[in-house]
């Protein structure tokens, strides 16, 4: 697997993603010159000019460890996941799209037709009267032109290739990854499906945790342009749905550091098998009120619930998907 | 996830048995298919089927089969867990497993019962044992705990109901709490002139009760009282009672009534609760004549010492030495601690209001039944003479059945005792004024001991007995100042209108209007109408489903003198069985903090119903008190991250039921 100068490959790859998670590598500042020292990069399409085919020359399982980052939205991205997997030694899902479907993953409300039709015909800035579609194919006087067929459903990365570790987070904390990296190269792993950051919310790490009172219950939920915050004060405490109880930690809490409070983009602990699920039976739980109509109220205020409590992990959750009232139309994938 | 419990050899071993229940199963259901199907289902060992499993032959088979064929888990599929979870486990138990290694599955309450089509709940039913036999495989072993009894009992409500528990558990010098929301015990019986069937004089018999109570030293009544706060389990229930100030104190007063008397009020001019409005009372009064205890209430509202501060305080004044009022008394609260609790709340009766065309409210002659039981009473705000609001005796009155009750605007089901009461009154009413009384009744209903008797006696009276629901009730014309009451007489087939002096709504029993916060706060359920439930209602007819919490009286259901009196003494029975034991078993299925796992959220901390969470400064972590949990479940769902567990409800024990119900063959 080592390479003649005896240094590992690795390998990063982006699916769909925002290319946060590229910036998140770049942030490891200094220490990726360590990295680089440490490792031979075979192959990263946002910063190195390999091409596919360089991935396809080399042996099966000759990349010591492979980042995938972003969620499996394309029939290319699938293709080089499973790709990637045959040469890779460890494949780790990199950052919340690769982990539980991310923020693309939201796109699993609604189904290829309606996307399509949405981008390609009814958004405002669209001019676009013959109609035009991408195809997956055209025949043009040049030649057959050809482009990755999207798919109807938005997938993690282990619903496409078998992973063998998850670095969570949007983007993971820099931490996280110089802990993931060094293990990797010390061969001091975890068992075989581990996320690589700590099992416990992020309360037990929050700057705030001490204020936040013993009986907490609420009646009142706010956003945070409607709260004029307390920069000390536990953020459930001042009335803003702060997702940290059910979040993994591992990454300092940054956002509530600045006043914001956690979306969970760390995802859930390993005792849970579905985040959104989850958080929303916990913040079910401490509404204060036996009323029905009071208890609704308060539900209401959670703008766009979708969004909030399944903000990174719709497709890794049991729902995976809004239900499709018919079949997708020719050749989508199905989940 | 977590390695099941194994056997010697290294494997869980599944045993399933399939009961026929005669044929209220193998009627519906294709028990031999199932039994078929289970024996290909992962891990089972021995599937059989077998006419009762609950027989002393069903449970030895599965005992035999443990040491036969080793098995570590036993499945029984047949009645409700409700009725025979228990007797599973124990020869479960008796085979040499963990009794936890059991899982029950009801094929007949959610199949054979609830089905007609024989192939679709055959499918159902393996469906329900295939779930069982994925969860059973992640069963633990769990050992039941022991705690001890405190031999205390509350019972809540002071009507017949709850005077004859707390005697006969007084009797066995067990200390009784006894909470009444009024100013005296006696509750409805205590308004009522005679009882049916036999007319014995209600107060005759009840006041003796009521004195008894007073003076047993057992006893420990607290009138004017509610419950307002309920924590803690069978055996240890603690308790917050809410002492309302009636501003006279109650060891210093001796019911002389000088102070009533001495009121600067010359004239009683506030309506009396007790008379239903029917008398008027003074300030401050005694809720009647026989009032335990016979104390005296101050009303705040219309005292004058209360309302400008500048009153002579007559009565103050008469009390003399005595000193037994204080008009600075204050609301408290007292803290108990007991073993069990009996509700003996009672009923409310129907308001009368709620069928307009009856004309309560709007014609003055126009009464509820309760309201003529304080005028036939000698007792009563007319001293027994039946008089209407006007003075005059009636000389025709209509007792009208069934108002509020077998009624689709209303209420469905039938009150029970207004048939018989209505006898009564027709009997009574007849012997104070010698009026025609009219019936009109939908069916007669007297299904009880000398009920049918005392019927023919009133029929033979000359009680006009017409079977007819009456449809309207207005004036006669001109000034007469009559009622006309309309009815289909349909033994006649015709409109009957009887013009009467006086009409009498047989009102139906209600819940207490407050039975859904008593329901919540001693966390027990409610049938469709708002009665209390009870456990089983053949089997169980004064437990609820929580322990150590017993129901007695019209809470339950509407119910007369002597089964309220049979109910209440078979409550108390029951709580002295649970006291006599010294301990109770409680179960297992209890939920547990995985400390290393807690974040210290303390979502969990305000959730728990018996407050059996508390959060460890020294860990920054909750700990559950498992001796205090009930297994409830609540924070568990609620952990965010799902640190709390619950043995017998593990995540991976309820997912594998789960995806082994909807994993269609």
């Amino acid at each position: 697997m080592a390479d003649p100068a005896g240094k590992p490959k690795v390998a990063f790859y982006w699916c769909a993603s925002c290319g946060g998670c590229e910036e998140a590598v770049v942030d490891l500042a200094e220490d990726i010159l360590k990295v680089v020292d440490a490792v031979d990069i075979a192959f990263w399409p946002v910063a190195l000019d390999f091409k596919r085919a360089d991935v396809e020359a080399l042996e099966d399982g000759a990349l010591a460890a492979c980042f995938i980052n972003g969620a499996i939205r394309t029939s290319e991205q699938e293709e080089m996941a499973h790709l990637l997997r045959r040469k890779s030694g460890v494949l780790v899902a990199f950052g919340s799209c690769a982990h539980l479907g991310g923020i693309p993953g939201l796109a699993n409300l609604f189904d290829r037709e309606a996307i399509l039709d949405r981008v390609y015909r009814t958004a405002p800035t669209v001019d676009n009267d013959d109609g035009t579609r991408p195809q997956v194919r055209a025949e043009t006087p040049e030649g057959r032109l050809t482009l990755p067929e999207f798919s109807d459903t938005v997938r993690t990365l282990d619903q496409t290739v078998e992973v063998d570790y998850y670095l969570p987070g949007c983007p993971p904390p820099v931490g996280l990854i110089v802990d993931a990296v060094t293990a990797i190269l010390e061969g001091r792993l975890p068992p075989r499906g581990s996320v690589l950051a700590p099992d416990v919310a992020l309360c037990s790490e929050c700057p705030r945790k001490t204020t936040k009172p013993e009986r907490l219950l609420l009646k009142e939920l706010r956003r945070p342009h409607e709260v004029l915050m307390d920069p000390e004060t536990c953020l459930l405490a001042q009335g803003l749905l702060c997702l940290g109880p059910a979040t993994r930690g591992g990454c300092g809490a940054p956002c509530v550091s600045a006043n914001m409070p956690c979306t969970g983009c760390l995802g859930p602990t390993s005792r849970v098998r579905d985040y959104g699920a989850k958080a929303l039976s916990a913040l079910a739980s401490v509404v204060d009120s036996n009323d029905e109509a009071e208890i609704a109220a308060v539900m209401a205020q959670v703008a766009d619930p979708v969004g909030t409590f399944y903000r990174y992990s719709l497709p890794a959750s049991l729902l995976r998907r809004r239900a499709r009232r018919h079949a997708p139309a020719g050749g989508g994938v199905s989940s | 996830m977590r390695e099941p419990e194994i056997s010697p050899d290294g494997a869980v071993r599944v045993g399933v048995y399939i009961c026929h229940c005669g044929t209220n199963i193998a009627g519906t259901i294709d028990v031999r298919a199932v039994t078929e199907y289970a024996a290909t289902l992962p891990h089972v060992v021995v599937a059989r089927d077998y006419k009762y499993m609950c027989s002393d032959p069903g449970q030895t088979l599965i005992q035999q089969d443990i040491r036969d064929h080793h098995l570590t888990r036993i499945i029984v599929a047949s009645c409700s867990p409700l009725l025979h979870e228990h007797t599973f486990r124990a020869a479960t138990a008796g085979g040499g497993l963990n009794p936890y290694h059991f899982q029950m599955v009801n094929i007949r309450e959610h199949a054979s019962w609830v089905h007609e089509d024989r192939q679709a709940a055959t499918e159902k039913a393996k469906d329900l044992v295939r779930a069982a036999v994925f969860r059973v495989y992640f069963h633990e072993p769990l050992e039941r705990r022991e705690v001890p009894i405190n031999p205390d009992v509350l019972v809540v409500g002071g009507g017949i109901a709850g005077i004859h528990a707390a005697l006969t558990l007084a009797g066995a010098r067990k200390h009784v709490y006894l909470v009444e929301r009024e100013p005296s015990i006696g509750g409805h019986m205590a308004k009522f002139d005679k009882t049916f069937p036999t007319l014995d004089c209600a107060a005759c018999i009840l006041t003796p009760k009521m004195t008894a109570v007073r003076t047993n030293p057992h006893i420990t009544l607290w009138t004017y009282s509610e419950v307002v706060g309920v924590e803690g389990y069978v055996g240890n229930f603690k308790v917050t009672v809410k002492r309302k100030p009636r501003y006279v104190i109650e060891d210093l007063c001796v019911g002389c009534a000088e102070c009533i008397e001495a009121c600067v009020y010359k004239a009683a001019r506030f309506p009396d609760e007790f008379n239903l409005g029917l008398g008027k009372r003074k300030p401050i009064y005694l809720p009647f004549p026989q009032a335990v205890p016979l104390v005296a209430v101050i009303d705040p509202e219309t005292c004058i010492e209360f309302k400008s501060g500048k009153c002579k305080k007559t009565c103050v004044e008469v009390c003399g030495e005595r000193n037994a009022i204080d008009f600075t008394q204050e609301e408290h609260t007292e803290t108990i601690e007991v073993g069990t609790i009996i509700l003996a709340t009672g009923f409310q009766v129907f308001d009368a209001k709620r069928i307009p065309y009856y004309g309560y409210g709007v014609y003055p002659n126009v009464y509820t039944a309760l309201e003529v039981e304080r005028l036939v009473n000698a007792s009563g705000p007319t001293s027994g003479e039946v008089v209407l609001r006007d003075g005059r005796t009636p000389k025709s009155v209509a007792i009208v059945h069934c108002v509020g009750s077998r009624d689709e605007n209303t209420n469905r089901y039938c009150s029970r005792v207004c048939c018989m009461y209505s006898l009564k009154l027709a009997h009574l009413i007849k012997e104070h004024t010698d009026a025609e009384v009219y019936n009109f009744y939908i069916d007669m209903r007297t299904p009880g001991k000398g009920f049918e008797e005392f019927y023919n006696r009133v029929a033979e009276e000359g009680t006009q007995l017409i079977r007819g629901k009456v449809a309207d009730v207005y004036p006669e014309p001109g000034d007469g100042g009559r009622l006309i009451v309309q009815a289909e007489d349909t033994l006649l087939g015709k409109v009957r209108k009887i013009p009467v002096d006086m009409v009498v709504l047989a009102v139906g029993l209600e819940p207490q209007a407050d039975a859904q916060d008593v329901r919540r706060m001693f966390n027990i359920t409610c049938s469709t109408e708002g009665f209390f439930l009870e456990r089983h209602p053949k089997l169980a007819p004064v437990n609820t489903f929580t322990d150590g919490i017993f129901l007695a009286g019209a809470c339950q259901g509407p119910k007369d003198i002597p089964d309220t009196v049979a109910q209440a003494g078979s409550a108390a029975a029951e709580a002295l069985a649970l006291i006599d034991a010294g301990t109770v078993e409680l179960e297992p299925n209890t939920a547990y903090v995985v400390e290393e796992a807690c974040s210290g959220c303390k979502t969990c901390v305000p959730l728990c119903p018996y407050s059996a969470i508390s959060f460890m400064e020294a860990t920054q972590k909750a700990q559950i008190n498992e001796v205090l949990c009930k297994g409830c479940g609540v924070c568990v769902a609620a952990c965010p991250s799902g640190s709390i567990r619950q043995h017998l409800f593990q995540d991976e024990e309820i997912f594998e039921e789960i995806k082994g119900v909807l994993a269609h063959a």
